[in-house]
């Protein structure tokens, strides 16, 4: 009886944690806050992560992953267009100890002009409960995620500038 | 079959009823309360229906369906934020360790922060420096979890300074292992913490590691050391376009079943430079690495219970056919070099084309270390003795691995978008993986991959590639075509052929059918086809493939 009601326990918790209503899942929530570093090595919190009031994109991606560069790739070539209406794409490396250090020549090279932070440990991915990548939230001018995506084909860079326009309307 | 653990059951149960009642108040009393709690995870189950496969070597399955299977659930609120992992493996997938087995809750965490002080009871991932000396982490494509359980604390008492402390034992499927791991470390940002360098240009982090492990010493033949330590020091510069990081770890003899039970000190050396402007990139790096494995278990193998990560400094290949001869670092002694450049070709010039063209150049090279007799009478690598002397500077004889590769990307038109590759790759197969009288692979591969884009945000990517070799299986071509309606879908179909083999009962097919449908968070894949034998590396560590036939159902979902 005893083993039981313990049981019970995380089930009744469960159901009080439902009911009570909190929103699931990243839509409608602001950033976690935790710690993760820019390119020249500076600390900096998630929740501090913002667009001055306009919507912004934020991709997790890694320099090994080919799906991912093309995502970059084809964003930089219509960034001019997103940067005229305020638009922000803040890519987040998850690449680890072996392929870090490539992450600013790699950027540097391909002279593409997006805000790069790095993720090393995944304690940011983890909190976004991101799995595979490319990952990709849209979050309005409030800082709340409103749309996510995982992987990427040709002519998503428009999908998402459509709907990035929608949020700024 | 493994059921959720004793020990797991109360934590768990406890989690879930507080983040219950944090929200019941808020619940009655309070929407705007509400709005601070916030729940989130994600889901994966991959499953495979295999079919014995006699011409490839697919094995029968007798369970005829294998499968993968786990979902994270996060609850946070105000600062307090518990969490569970729910693995499944009916039975694990062919390549996975069948330790993996049955279901279980491996990994449970509570975690509070307040005020720059953030502690975490449970399960926690956690790496200093670059990992030399300590790194915890998950890598679900190989099955690699080395979790920690147990406690965890990091401090931040002021801006550009980070204290943290480990202690706990590292997971072992649905067990932990034998030893204690106990961790401290401290990064100073000297840029922020003195205001009088916050005008200098230049920016230097410092940082130190000291991790130790207990195991208790049941060795009737050798006197083990309980108690290791591995200590380690690393700096960072920042100057304008340059960047400098550098990692040296020293690790007190630890005799284990990985080094042969020798009693020798250990020593890596991490060293990277890089160089980058706007559309020019370069990197060169140098690593030592001379008996560095650390794991929380002296009799463990493989991928089990690694307390420190060596990374390799080798390029990490994204295509089939270039990512079939990966290395993976060689923790008993290892010298390796890489050097990359990475280069834009600006639009409307000769060479860039109408729309530019990127270039990227690696080169590495992993070499053995220079090793002697520590005496004319006692083999290199002896049981029970100092094993071998090396000098630091002085490259061995072997060539583990070897590679130079280029890669050239452009928009050909403003429809079409091509990436054309050449590597060179020579691969040790007896050090990499193990064997005793295979020869040296040396291989050359040639990709074009092109994505023609359509009306209606649809695409069609193919690629094409060639391995040739006079080894191992010979040659291989593969070609690939991909069809996509941006954002929702994607259908495709390959086949890798490995025509040259000298054997012409095994010049095989490797087909593959797939499709694919990716919605907000959820993503839902279904493919049928042959799966050659092979290794699978991420982040240089690998695992075995074994050949498979059959179809494939793989669902993900973050929520």
């Amino acid at each position: 009886m005893k083993q039981t009601i313990t049981q019970l326990i995380p089930v009744f918790g469960l159901l009080v944690t439902l009911f009570a209503g909190p929103a699931f899942s990243q839509e409608g929530r602001g950033l976690p806050e935790l710690t993760i570093s820019g390119l020249d090595g500076k600390e900096v919190n998630t929740s501090t992560i913002d667009n001055q009031g306009k919507p912004f994109v934020i991709s997790f991606w890694a320099t090994w992953c080919r799906p991912c560069i093309q995502e970059l790739n084809a964003i930089d070539e219509i960034y001019d267009q997103w940067q005229e209406h305020g638009f922000k794409l803040i890519a987040i490396s998850t690449d680890d100890a072996r392929t870090r250090h490539n992450v600013l020549p790699m950027v540097k090279g391909r002279g593409w002009e997006y805000a790069f932070y790095l993720d090393e440990n995944g304690d940011f991915r983890r909190a976004m409960g991101v799995h595979l990548i490319p990952h990709t939230f849209i979050l309005n001018g409030s800082g709340e995620v409103v749309y996510q995506h995982t992987a990427f084909s040709e002519g998503m860079e428009w999908v998402m500038f459509d709907f990035l326009m929608e949020l700024l309307e | 079959m493994i059921s959720i653990k004793q020990k797991t059951y109360p934590f768990l149960a406890a989690a879930v009823f507080l983040a219950g009642l944090l929200c019941l108040p808020a619940g009655i009393r309070s929407q705007e309360l509400l709005s601070d709690v916030r729940i989130w995870g994600n889901f994966e189950l991959e499953a495979r229906y295999y079919f014995q496969d006699s011409l490839i070597g697919a094995p029968e399955v007798p369970e005829k369906i294998l499968m993968n299977g786990f979902a994270n659930v996060n609850i946070s609120y105000s600062g307090f934020t518990v969490g569970f992992r729910y693995e499944s493996y009916q039975n694990a997938l062919l390549g996975y360790d069948p330790r993996y087995r049955g279901n279980g809750i491996p990994y449970r965490f509570a975690s509070y922060t307040q005020d720059n002080l953030e502690i975490t009871l449970g399960n926690f991932y956690e790496q200093f420096g670059s990992g030399l000396v300590f790194r915890s982490y998950e890598e679900r494509a190989l099955g690699v979890d080395n979790a920690m359980d147990g406690l965890r604390l990091v401090y931040r008492p002021m801006d550009g300074v980070t204290l943290r402390g480990v202690i706990g034992q590292q997971r072992l499927f649905f067990d932990t292992g034998p030893g204690i791991v106990r961790g401290l470390d401290a990064r100073v940002g000297l840029h922020s913490v003195f205001p009088s360098l916050a005008n200098q240009t230049g920016r230097l982090t410092i940082g130190g590691s000291v991790v130790s492990k207990f195991q208790r010493d049941m060795n009737p033949l050798f006197n083990l050391p309980e108690n290791v330590a591995a200590f380690a020091g690393r700096l960072n510069y920042t100057r304008g376009a340059l960047n400098l990081s550098a990692e040296y770890a020293h690790k007190i003899n630890d005799p284990s079943a990985e080094n042969n039970f020798i009693y020798k000190d250990g020593h890596a050396l991490h060293i990277v430079t890089s160089y980058a402007v706007r559309g020019f990139g370069m990197l060169l790096s140098a690593k030592r690495i001379d008996n560095m494995g650390f794991r929380s278990d002296r009799n463990a193998t493989g991928n089990d219970l690694n307390i420190n990560f060596l990374p390799p400094t080798t390029r990490q290949h994204a295509y089939s056919l270039s990512s079939m001869y990966p290395y993976a670092t060689q923790p008993n002694g290892e010298l390796g070099f890489m050097a990359e450049l990475t280069f834009s070709i600006p639009r409307e010039t000769i060479l860039g084309g109408s729309y530019g063209t990127t270039v990227t150049m690696n080169y590495s090279l992993a070499n053995s270390i220079h090793r002697d007799r520590i005496h004319d009478t006692i083999p290199i690598g002896q049981r029970g003795t100092e094993g071998y002397r090396s000098r630091f500077f002085r490259m061995g004889d072997e060539k583990y691995f070897e590679d130079f590769n280029v890669e050239i990307s452009r928009r050909i038109s403003r429809g079409l978008r091509g990436l054309f590759s050449y590597a060179y790759i020579a691969y040790n197969q007896n050090v990499i993986e193990g064997y005793v009288d295979k020869e040296m692979i040396f291989a050359h591969i040639l990709i074009a991959d092109m994505t023609w884009r359509l009306p209606e945000r649809r695409s069609l990517r193919w690629e094409l590639q060639h391995l040739s070799t006079r080894q191992d299986k010979q040659n291989w071509a593969m070609a690939m075509i991909e069809y996509s309606i941006a954002p929702n879908w994607f259908f495709s179909i390959s086949d890798q052929y490995n025509y040259g083999n000298n054997d012409p009962d095994l010049r095989n097919h490797y087909y593959t059918l797939g499709a694919a449908y990716a919605r907000a968070g959820n993503r839902f894949a279904l493919s049928y086809g042959r799966q050659r034998q092979g290794v699978i590396c991420v982040g240089g560590v690998c695992r075995q493939v074994p050949a498979s036939n059959g179809f494939t159902l793989h669902v993900t979902s973050s929520f």
